[in-house]
């Protein structure tokens, strides 16, 4: 078997039992990468040499008998919007296609203190906007079962690249879904935080009051390891809280007899594919076998996440994107004209279709006469929208829904239509702007394309939907079906 | 509701955006759905609703007022497109008179 398929717990075990070396293990994931990638397009920048040379001094701390995280020596994906110190990081954008962070982010950090192996950056969405990863500045990102098809995004190269085992996990963010729909799209476990509980520091902001860093792994019990290095304060991020990080593998060995699970009616709305319907009621009534009670609920004002989410994001986005400017770093058209030409040459080359959108979108709402209309409107519904969760959470545990309304679609299916793209995010932002945490595992298919359900969670209560993800894993084998790429 | 080229042009003067010809058609298009989508909150009943700009619930997270080296002032100059020994080089901002 090549070492690439194993889950990282099997890794872990299996270096530290001197089984094989993490060299080896390192080697098997370029191996793939180098067999499939050429297909799948999952990475902007592979960084071989520098991960080969940390496998081998990790392999060396090992024969020593030194203490080690268990991340140690194992290979990560991690997404291009994540600034890695020296490593080529783009945010997906031409804007930053030569830039070279003289930094690390907080998660790039911790990772490399836990003497991680980082393989390679990968494709996103131009600066996490969109839900495809067509929006790259680069290229599309294909999806592992099947290549004609989106891996979804933003963070559809970090998901790819795991779901076509050339990782042992991945890193990437989320703000309106960009972790949860690529989990679901390519058959994988993927977990958005809640708000504040990872440090976004060197990440690449799109829309500050959502943004998110999290991960995918192959398996929720993996998820747990992960997110245990990945999660707390951090001073650089003045949005993370001092709040206790939780032994999440111990919580989830927990049986869940007794949680309440709700549904709520508002998830299962007209022209949802019946297929992806069918998986989560399905997997509702799994829950149930394994002593979960399955409660009806409502959250009457899902219907408005959409249309808030769309007003904050892009009057964030248009704030935010500002920086790109041709003058401190990055792309620079300076070769004629004054200030100003530069601004406007460096973003007019730099920035892509649905950025450019997204500012324009933004200016408009926040400017002189409509601010009130717009960014001030969506700021209360966003209230009316995160009391609704709020309201249910006082007598529930966690949240059972879809997690995109269609498995993965095709390349260019939705690419001239920016608002019928937008409305795939339906089922993922209302959680989003409730800065609440959301889960998504593998639960079947849905004509031979990967289904996942959504598990949603109180704000830093990762431990609870963490547990009902390991529960339910450990009764089914949905996360276990590979792609076949040949 | 249609923006019209004029609107689309003024947005993207507003936002230091250049646009082509082609851009200003499809935006125009393509922004007037979008702005009619979202336009829909207007008819949702927020009168007593406080606005919520973010939910952590903190306020004012300081530190103490120290100088602290950030190790990498050369790096970071270094990644600017023109720069001088110790600084950034931009173009003129003001005319001299």
């Amino acid at each position: 078997m090549s070492l690439n398929k194993l889950t990282l717990l099997e890794t872990f075990k299996g270096l530290r039992e001197g089984k094989f070396s993490s060299e080896e293990l390192t080697r098997d994931c370029f191996k793939q990468i180098e067999k499939f990638d050429d297909k799948v397009k999952a990475f902007i920048t592979l960084d071989k040499e520098r991960a080969l040379a940390q496998a081998k001094e990790v392999d060396k701390k090992i024969i020593a008998g030194d203490s080690l995280s268990p991340l140690a020596g194992i290979p990560v994906a991690v997404k291009d919007i994540i600034c890695t110190k020296d490593l080529k990081s783009t945010g997906g954008s031409k804007i930053l296609e030569n830039y070279i962070p003289p930094f690390d982010a907080t998660v790039a950090g911790k990772i490399k203190e836990a003497d991680g192996v980082i393989i390679g950056k990968t494709n996103c969405d131009e600066f996490a906007m969109g839900g495809s990863t067509e929006n790259s500045g680069f290229f599309p990102t294909h999806n592992p079962w099947d290549l004609s098809r989106v891996p979804g995004g933003s963070s559809g190269g970090s998901a790819a690249a795991l779901a076509a085992d050339m990782a042992v996990y991945a890193l990437g963010t989320d703000t309106g879904g960009s972790i949860r729909q690529p989990a679901s799209f390519c058959g994988i476990s993927g977990l958005k935080v809640s708000y504040g509980r990872v440090s976004r520091y060197g990440v690449m902001a799109m829309t500050s009051s959502l943004d998110t860093v999290g991960s995918f792994a192959k398996t929720v019990e993996d998820m747990a390891v992960i997110m245990k290095y990945l999660a707390g304060r951090d001073e650089k991020d003045s949005t993370t809280l001092d709040i206790a990080v939780d032994d999440y593998s111990g919580e989830i060995i927990k049986n869940i007899k007794g949680l309440k699970i709700g549904l709520p009616k508002e998830y299962f709305v007209e022209g949802m594919d019946s297929e992806v319907r069918a998986r989560i009621l399905e997997a509702a009534k799994k829950m149930e076998e394994l002593g979960a009670e399955i409660v009806d609920i409502s959250l009457p004002h899902t219907d408005l996440a959409i249309a808030t989410y769309y007003i904050i994001v892009p009057s964030e986005v248009s704030s935010n994107m500002a920086r790109y400017d041709g003058i401190r770093y990055g792309l620079s058209k300076r070769d004629k004209g004054d200030l100003l030409d530069i601004y406007l040459n460096s973003r007019a080359d730099g920035l892509g279709r649905e950025v450019k959108r997204r500012v324009m979108v933004g200016t408009y709402a926040l400017s002189a006469g409509y601010y009130d209309a717009y960014y001030k409107k969506a700021m209360q519904t966003r209230t009316l929208v995160k009391k609704d969760f709020d309201d249910v959470f006082e007598k529930i545990d966690a949240i059972l829904t879809p997690v995109a309304p269609t498995p993965a679609f095709k390349i260019g299916e939705n690419i001239n239509d920016p608002l019928k793209m937008y409305l795939e995010d339906i089922f993922t932002t209302p959680a989003s702007l409730a800065g609440i945490c959301g889960l998504s595992i593998p639960a079947g298919f849905a004509n031979s394309l990967p289904v996942g359900i959504q598990i949603l969670g109180k704000r830093f209560n990762e431990k609870t939907i963490l547990r009902i993800g390991h529960q339910y894993q450990l009764a089914t084998d949905w996360h276990k079906q590979k792609p076949n790429l040949q | 509701m249609k923006l019209s080229k004029e609107e689309v042009e003024h947005i993207a003067a507003l936002a230091r955006l250049r646009l082509s010809d082609e851009e200003k058609e499809k935006y125009s298009e393509q922004l007037s759905a979008i702005l009619d989508y979202i336009g829909q909150l207007q008819t949702v009943n927020t009168k007593s609703v406080e606005p919520t700009s973010q939910v952590t619930g903190l306020i004012n997270i300081t530190r103490e007022d120290e100088v602290r080296e950030s190790q990498i002032f050369k790096e970071l100059v270094e990644s600017a497109p023109e720069q001088g020994e110790d600084y950034i080089i931009i173009h003129k901002v003001f005319e001299n008179k």
